[in-house]
């Protein structure tokens, strides 16, 4: 895989192990482009969050490239990642929440991070509370809150810096059906923004709800390309032109 | 939840460093550290005030003798010691090298001696013959060159005679003294030592039960630095509680023993005492304190943030 133009994550032959045990992720190789919607499926221990951890720059390869923005961020020097990750939204699948922090301050924490002023970080912080529907919990801590509003408050988090890319890990697993409706649309008005929108799930009823939408499988670590996502250019654009 | 999301702002400032407090849980007093670093500070600051004490008691005795000769005629005839010094004190006085000349009286040297000796009431010819003293202030210090000058001056009319150098005789006490001065640099050291042992365990403690939140704020960008400063914030905080605390009762103690040693009235031991740039050196001691702990939780956590990704 060359080139990069117009892409926003290259991975070429990226392996992943842990210690001595054999690859979780083999010879994985896909790009990313500006503003598509990528689900990432495949069956529990698959490697779906593993490739996730590499994209939210948490984990490095065991072998292979990994470009993202342009930069091989596999060589880059661990001071330089902070700039990139601040360029990352992600919704952990576990949510990891501060636990001693309201459900406000969590949700301002990437601001905080980013150095934004205190004045300018009050209201969008309780619009995104609001907009997720906790506009009654925003001094809660994750502790009293549900696991649905726990999950609400992580992808309040993961999107409020407004990021490039949006990485998220089983975002709907303990939300009904509605919310989980609700959260897809909030991914997709992110996605209309310009973000680049990468959800891994295994509920495959959700694939077929953002019609739009790109699927990479992953199958006992390697990738599959069941709608074309991974070619290039990818099948959209050659439906499209 | 029916609209694009609003709340989500463009042309976010870019990191600038910054480290709200409370990002991570604080303990403040009910943690160890204010109270390991308070005491530290109370003995560090009882340290250095006995160094402090123990050199303005060694420069103030050394200024005191540092021209000072005594002579000494050692000749067992009443008489003839009484002449002896009598020469000896004009030609001292003649010379321009000798500031200041005075014959010890000798019931002067008979009280200095009375302790070992008891009181000598017998008549002259049986008490026990006893050195004609002359305490001598020379002009400028005393050197081994000027000694013998002046011992060559005295060798004719006062062939009893014996010069000595003050310094001389006080030489094992300032050589006792200036081990002690070491002996409070070192425990200054030490004690120094000891608190960033603790800081750096305390540091490596709090980065082990926050290390879910160091990874958090690590996964949302931010930056070694920044997570440092968390940590070395919060450790100022109980290095500033603990470093005032210690040093109210260092001083408190310092002033307890200034006042025994006082009433012991002994010249050489009020020499002791402190000016107003020993009061500011203890008083700095805790804002050192606070800079060694600050330092040491920074880089204790950095060190140890390197090794994660």
């Amino acid at each position: 895989m060359s080139g990069g133009e117009g892409t926003i994550v290259q991975f070429d032959n990226v392996g992943l192990r842990y210690g001595t045990e054999r690859e979780v992720l083999s010879d994985v190789s896909f790009t990313l482009y500006p503003g598509s919607f990528y689900f990432l499926t495949g069956a529990s221990g698959a490697g779906k969050t593993s490739l996730l951890r590499l994209l939210y720059l948490a984990q490095r390869p065991s072998r292979g490239v990994i470009r993202m923005f342009g930069t091989d961020v596999i060589t880059v020097p661990r001071q330089a990642l902070p700039a990139f990750r601040r360029r990352i939204g992600v919704v952990f699948q576990d949510f990891r929440l501060v636990p001693h922090l309201s459900a406000f301050d969590n949700v301002a924490l990437p601001l905080r991070v980013s150095g934004v002023p205190e004045s300018e970080i009050r209201k969008p912080v309780a619009d995104m509370l609001d907009w997720v529907g906790l506009e009654q919990r925003h001094d809660a801590r994750p502790a009293t809150l549900s696991g649905g509003e726990q999950q609400r408050v992580a992808i309040a988090r993961a999107v409020i810096a407004r990021p490039e890319i949006l990485v998220a890990d089983e975002p709907t697993g303990n939300v009904d059906p509605d919310l989980a409706l609700k959260l897809l649309r909030l991914f997709e008005a992110l996605n209309r923004l310009g973000t680049t929108v990468v959800v891994a799930t295994h509920d495959v009823h959700l694939l077929k709800k953002v019609p739009d939408s790109l699927i990479m499988r992953l199958d006992r670590g390697r990738l599959s390309d069941p709608t074309g996502a991974l070619r290039y250019p990818p099948r959209r654009e050659v439906a499209g032109s | 939840m029916n609209a694009a999301p609003s709340p989500i702002r463009r042309n976010i400032p870019r990191f600038a460093g910054s480290d709200r407090p409370g990002i991570m849980p604080q303990s403040r007093l009910a943690g160890p550290m204010p109270w390991v670093i308070g005491i530290m500070m109370a003995l560090t600051v009882i340290a250095a005030g006995a160094g402090l004490a123990l050199r303005n008691l060694a420069e103030n005795a050394r200024a005191e003798i540092a021209g000072g000769l005594t002579v000494q005629i050692l000749e067992g005839g009443p008489a003839e010691r009484a002449r002896q010094a009598e020469v000896a004190v004009a030609v001292l006085s003649n010379r321009e090298d000798v500031a200041e000349v005075r014959r010890v009286p000798d019931t002067e040297v008979e009280a200095l001696l009375e302790p070992w000796l008891g009181e000598q009431d017998v008549p002259e010819e049986d008490a026990i013959a006893v050195p004609a003293l002359i305490d001598v202030r020379l002009a400028g210090p005393v050197t081994p060159r000027r000694l013998d000058e002046l011992r060559a001056a005295l060798a004719a009319p006062a062939p009893s005679a014996r010069v000595d150098a003050q310094a001389g005789w006080l030489a094992p006490v300032f050589d006792a003294i200036r081990s002690l001065q070491w002996l409070a640099l070192g425990l200054v050291g030490l004690l120094a030592a000891t608190t960033a042992a603790a800081v750096w365990l305390a540091a490596r403690s709090a980065l082990g039960s926050n290390r879910e939140t160091v990874e958090i704020i690590h996964l949302l960008g931010g930056t070694d630095g920044q997570i440092a400063r968390i940590f070395q914030r919060s450790i100022g905080l109980d290095a500033a509680l603990g470093g005032f605390a210690g040093l109210a009762l260092g001083l408190a103690t310092i002033l307890l023993l200034g006042r025994q040693f006082a009433r012991l009235g002994s010249g050489m031991v009020a020499g002791g005492s402190f000016g107003a740039f020993d009061w500011a050196v203890l008083a700095a001691m805790p804002l050192l304190g606070i800079v060694l702990a600050m330092l040491t939780a920074r880089l204790t956590v950095l060190s140890a943030l390197r090794r994660m990704l």
